[in-house]
């Protein structure tokens, strides 16, 4: 391949190293703070690149593997992409510069420590999406918490000790769980490498019993479901999408949600495949409430950002869907989906805090007739509601459908149901962009908002651009994914000689179908009576 | 060929022009917006004209002409459900009467726009969003496969949305632009599965390998799809149950209303009906369904217009009831008719949207007709041009819509899915059509003024606005008379042009139906002569209904005005619910609108989030808090007391084990 054997280690601390630059600095030098975080976030994004260049997309494997001894011999440090980890990576490089360019007027105080801590956010991300060793992923999955947390807490807005300390105990709840099961695999296994526990249960070495296996996919599963937010799970998530400065709302919603979606497809699918089919029905029945219930309770919110933060609850239902279809379309939309979804929910917020940088207040009716005073900034509002709302052939439209698609083979249902989330979405974006944007400027201070600056048409174009080419460039995406993906699921259906009780037949997907009840014992000898005759 | 191998030059150019005009129109004179929307669409439409040119010289089997530029959505290539959609645009016989309705009428109202917004503030707006809405329904109309449609069919509906919404500083405009998007919408959500099961049934989506694989499905999973799809033209072309945004939409300029709200983007459910032909063909319930829902809403939405003022709003209700006429051609199988009132409906009613905004126009933004009255010597090419467009829209013998609606009603009674209640149904709102049409051109033009003559000034529209309605008055006239021959019993120049399209997937059995009706020789009775065949269409219900009306709103409107005041006082209760519109939207906002806003807010937001599960968040937070403080008590310094739980605490360990034991033994 000819680069660097070192490129994903370079890529995941290279944020931190410039985290060590800013400390160098002096606290009030906030121009130079601003530009070294805004020039590192850059080359980092640049360097992150290079992983395309020589990213094989026909390679279900690895690629970039870094494997050396960590702690004791359990654990290691084992890096590697495929390619659904690849373009998360590559989602949070393109979304920190962002971040750091919308908080260069609003952060005023603490400058220093508000980069630093959005910085080693991304360093604590990228290593949750490249992490192959399960202690290591969990260091990573630790680490985003503590920055976001005081990122909430010291920058956020009038209840943000409130909404941090409900999303840390929301979060920390599941995390334990997770790291228990963690445990007691690495007491199974003997190691915490993920590809030497997936080759131990494919040559039947390592096998669980059902309802041990259901349980540790519980404990995964709950962990990974309350960061989506899977829906009873997501009522941290508008507490902390209000109370979160504007950055930290596009780096939550942007890239952290999808650490539950990727920690979903990556651990639970593979790691515990008759678990994963077993509970798919039930799960895809709350992502579909999640869709309609995200969807119906945005309409109604006065505040915009928790409007906003309600569409994450219903777009990210669309991807646990697509996720668990086991279906390689499906899946691909999913994935693309998260990128989506970081793309147009994270300009959402954007625009979002350019309002509250102007007008300090999320209120929905301190606004409306603002296409009046501020054109531009209205036209990319409602250019950025139309891709998060789906409309071909922007970047929504592709990812929700290759869902719909891909569900719609073995479940014609779970994807008509989905289905009825693009009807709501036009419902509540367009109301909303109607009551902020249309009719005559009805707050006196609204007349006179100037439209968007230099620096926030960049974010805007940039965002836009995005937007369009993801709309028409899906292939270049998808393609890269297939094999990765095919892989995941054949990891999730492949029959393993495992020894378990003959008794308890388990789900298996036939013929495209996928039998998600458990064999009853009852029914299972009414079937053999009725067999017997 | 030139032309033919580059389809995408007809929609590139409008897009450019919309990418043009958005980015820099807004520092740009007039003259320069005008010549690059104007521009860019003369000049589609003169690459439109060639590409057909070219197209007549390709043989018979190379139609359809595909042209596929790139892949466009790709998923699971490497399995047995592999899903692709290519870029594709095509072109075939029905494409062409699309291509050239769509580029032509859509220059002349882009040329009328430069006069009729000419005193409009963000006019480069206007222009873009108009440009951007000619190339979403050129991709439409040119789609080669169902989601490249579909990028056209959601596209038009945008540019629908920014067009109603065009003076969004009045509530009224951007209400009824969001209405319009979101209740279509409600019907692209069956469009939406219907996809989906399209392509779980055939495995893939472009029209070509569908329609080549029709034979062997199940009638019940066409029928399906056939609803599904229906939904979606439900919503786009207006028809019963989600026709309530077209009258709204008037909200829009007129120019739009007469773009897009009459000649094109409605007119998109019939289309998609007519190309996905051979499906419905195959399923007769689906087609039954087509054609009460067309019929229906043909006479229904007739009714309502008996009794509007506003007059754009009775112009709104016929289109929706025309459209509905489109519908039941297709119900009853005569596609080729409805595709024939889809383009002469473009010309007259394009034409009389365009004549009202001169009408509105002249007197200075005032639409309600009973403010109007005596123009007729006042703008006397805006009279003439819209008393053409009347005769045709009413169907008067010669003129454009005479042709196309005899056509359908004539295949309602005698085709091979004839109904005689469908037929009825036509029937009667043909004559109601008549009525209130005409009842518009009196109420409008005859009488006298009934406005104040000093206050409103009123003059004829410029050249740029009365060249383009004197066009379509032309073609509200001559447009039809390509397809009439076959009255006159010759050859049906439309009918044998679009044959291949309705006829190469046509069921085997229809199409033997067909030809048992077509053959002379198996009829009961001796073939007509020419003469006969004339004169009995002539006398035909259609014809005389029309009469009817007409002679009616005369009597009504010019002989004895005071009789429909009369009227409306004597039957009240059935002339207020006309007026109100049966209703519907009151229906619709206390069963769902209200209900839906209510439940989300009181029950799912307040009751399930805040109450329930914060409820149990924050219970387990206080919980915690509450039993750490019960449990510091416990540290009491007490030495017997720490013996006491010492023990207690080994008791509840060793139960806790047991049953630990237990459980997992």
């Amino acid at each position: 391949m000819g680069t660097n054997p070192y490129l994903l280690t370079v890529i995941t601390f290279l944020p931190l190293l410039s985290v060590a630059a800013l400390l160098m600095l002096r606290s009030d030098d906030h121009v130079w703070i601003r530009r070294i975080a805004l020039a590192a976030s850059l080359a980092e994004f640049a360097v992150s690149l290079l992983l395309l260049r020589g990213f094989s997309s026909t390679n279900p494997e690895y690629q970039f593997t870094e494997y050396r001894a960590w702690i004791g011999d359990a654990i290691h440090y084992h890096l590697g992409v495929d390619g659904i980890s690849l373009f998360l990576v590559l989602l949070t490089t393109f979304l920190t510069p962002i971040a750091i360019l919308c908080s260069w007027e609003s952060i005023r105080e603490n400058v220093k420590g508000f980069f630093v801590s959005l910085l080693v956010i991304e360093t604590a991300m990228i290593g949750v999406f490249v992490s192959l060793d399960l202690f290591l992923f969990f260091v990573f999955w630790e680490l985003t918490l503590i920055p976001m947390y005081f990122m909430i807490g010291m920058w956020g807005h009038e209840r943000r000790i409130y909404a941090a300390v409900k999303f840390i105990l929301y979060t920390m709840f599941g995390s334990i769980l997770m790291l228990v099961a963690i445990l007691w695999l690495y007491g199974k296994a003997g190691t915490f490498d993920l590809p030497d526990i997936l080759s131990l249960m494919q040559s039947g070495q390592l096998s669980f019993p059902p309802r041990t296996e259901l349980l540790m996919f519980g404990a995964f599963f709950l962990a990974f479901a309350i960061k989506v937010p899977l829906f009873p799970l997501h009522t941290w998530l508008p507490d902390a999408h209000t109370e979160a400065p504007t950055a930290g709302s596009v780096i939550l919603a942007g890239v952290m949600l999808k650490l539950g979606t990727y920690g979903i497809l990556r651990f639970c699918l593979p790691l515990f495949p008759e678990a994963a089919h077993r509970m798919a029905q039930p799960i895809a029945v709350l992502a579909i409430i999640g869709i309609v219930y995200g969807a119906l309770v945005a309409t109604v919110q006065t505040d915009l950002k928790r409007l906003v933060a309600y569409t994450s609850v219903s777009h990210l239902g669309f991807v646990v869907l697509g996720i668990f279809a086991f279906n390689t379309t499906a899946i691909q939309g999913a994935i693309y989906q998260m990128l989506n979804h970081g793309v147009s929910t994270g300009a959402l917020f954007l625009g979002v805090g350019m309002l509250y940088d102007r007008r300090h207040t999320h209120e929905i009716k301190e606004y409306g007739g603002l296409a009046t005073p501020m054109p531009i900034l209205m036209s990319f509002f409602l250019f950025i509601a139309l891709s998060s709302l789906a409309l071909p052939p922007l970047n929504g439209f592709i990812g929700e459908f290759l869902i719909l698609i891909g569900t719609f083979q073995s479940h014609h249902a779970w994807a008509s149901w989905a289905a009825s989330g693009a009807v709501l979405s036009a419902i509540y974006l367009l109301w909303a962009y109607q009551r902020v944007a249309l009719g005559e400027v009805t707050v006196e201070k609204n007349k006179t908002l100037p439209d968007a600056s230099i620096r926030e048409r960049v974010i805007l174009v940039t965002m836009a651009v995005a937007i369009i080419f993801m709309g028409i460039a899906s292939p270049l995406f998808t393609r890269r994914m297939e094999a990765s993906v095919n892989n995941i699921i054949e990891q999730t259906s492949a029959p393993r000689n495992a020894s378990r009780p003959a008794a308890v037949p388990l789900a298996r997907p036939i013929a495209g179908h996928v039998v998600t009840l458990p064999a009853h014992p009852v029914l299972a000898t009414l079937a053999e009576k009725q067999v017997r005759p | 060929m030139l032309l033919l191998n580059h389809l995408w030059i007809i929609l590139a150019l409008p897009l450019a022009g919309a990418a043009i005009n958005g980015l820099f129109g807004k520092r740009w004179p007039q003259s320069a917006v005008n010549s690059v929307a104007v521009g860019s669409v003369v000049l589609s439409f003169l690459a439109a004209a060639e590409t057909v040119r070219e197209f007549f010289h390709l043989a018979a089997d190379q139609i359809p002409f595909i042209g596929n530029y790139f892949t466009w959505m790709v998923g699971g290539e490497a399995t047995s459900h592999a899903f692709r959609v290519d870029f594709a645009l095509q072109i075939d016989q029905l494409t062409v009467v699309m291509l050239m309705v769509v580029t032509f009428v859509g220059m002349l109202i882009h040329i009328y726009s430069t006069g009729y917004m000419a005193h409009e503030g963000g006019y480069y707006r206007f222009f873009c969003y108009l440009n951007l809405f000619m190339f979403f329904m050129l991709t439409l109309v040119m789609a080669a496969n169902l989601i490249v449609m579909f990028v056209g069919w959601e596209g038009v509906g945008l540019c629908s949305y920014l067009l109603i919404g065009f003076w969004f500083l009045k509530k009224s405009a951007a209400d009824a632009g969001k209405k319009a998007f979101i209740v279509t919408r409600i019907g692209d959500f069956g469009f939406t599965v219907g996809i989906l099961l399209v392509f779980a049934t055939f495995g893939s989506v472009a029209f070509g390998e569908i329609f080549a694989n029709v034979s062997d499905k199940s009638v019940d999973v066409l029928t399906t799809i056939c609803l599904l799809l229906f939904a979606g033209a439900i919503g786009k072309s207006a028809q019963l149950p989600l026709y309530v945004w077209l009258p709204d939409a008037m909200e829009g300029p007129t120019p739009v209303s007469a773009l897009i709200h009459a000649a094109t983007m409605v007119t998109a459910g019939v289309y998609m009906v007519a190309r996905m032909n051979p499906l419905f063909s195959r399923a007769p319930v689906a087609m039954l369904v087509v054609a009460i829902v067309g019929a229906v809403t043909a006479f229904y939405s007739a009714t309502i217009g008996l009794v509007q003022t506003d007059i754009k709003k009775v112009l709104a209700y016929s289109t929706v009831s025309q459209l509905g006429y489109m519908f039941l051609a297709c119900g009853v199988g005569a596609y080729t008719a409805g595709i024939f009132h889809l383009m002469t409906h473009a010309f007259f009613k394009g034409l009389l949207f365009l004549a009202a905004g001169s009408v509105i126009h002249a007197m200075g933004g005032e639409q309600d007709m009973m403010k109007m009255g005596g123009l007729r010597k006042k703008i006397p090419a805006t009279y003439w041009t819209m008393f053409i467009g009347t005769l045709a829209i009413a169907g008067m013998p010669g003129f454009a819509g005479y042709f196309s609606k005899d056509a359908i009603l004539e295949a309602a009674k005698d085709g091979p899915h004839a109904n005689l209640i469908l037929w009825l149904l036509g029937v009667a709102g043909a004559g109601l059509t008549s009525f209130y049409m005409f009842r518009l051109v009196f109420l409008t033009f005859f009488g006298k003024p009934r406005y104040d003559e000093h206050k409103v000034h009123v003059h004829e529209s410029p050249k740029n606005m009365t060249v383009p309605l004197m066009v379509l008055a032309f073609l509200s006239i001559f447009g039809g008379w390509f397809a009439a021959p076959k009255l006159v019993g010759g050859i049906d120049y439309f009918d044998k042009f679009l044959a291949p399209v309705f006829s190469a997937y046509a069921p085997t059995h229809v199409a033997e139906v067909e030809v048992r009706v077509v053959d002379p020789s198996l009829r009961p009775y001796p073939e007509p002569s020419p003469a006969m065949e004339l004169v009995r269409s002539l006398i035909s219900w259609p014809v005389f209904v029309g009469v009817l009306g007409l002679l009616v709103a005369w009597y009504f409107y010019i002989k004895r005005p005071d009789i429909p005041m009369k009227m409306a006082q004597s039957a009240h209760a059935l002339y207020l619910l006309l007026l109100n519109k049966y209703y519907v939207d009151e229906i619709y906002a206390a069963l769902i609108v209200r209900p839906l806003l209510w439940i989300s807010t009181n029950v799912l937001w307040h009751v399930v989030d805040e109450g329930a599960i914060d409820g149990v968040v924050n219970g387990t937070a206080t919980f915690a808090r509450e039993s750490g403080s019960q449990a510091r008590k416990l540290q009491s310094g007490n030495t017997r007391s720490y013996a006491a739980w010492v023990i207690l605490g080994a008791v509840g360990f060793t139960v806790i084990l047991f049953v630990i034991l237990d459980v997992v033994h």
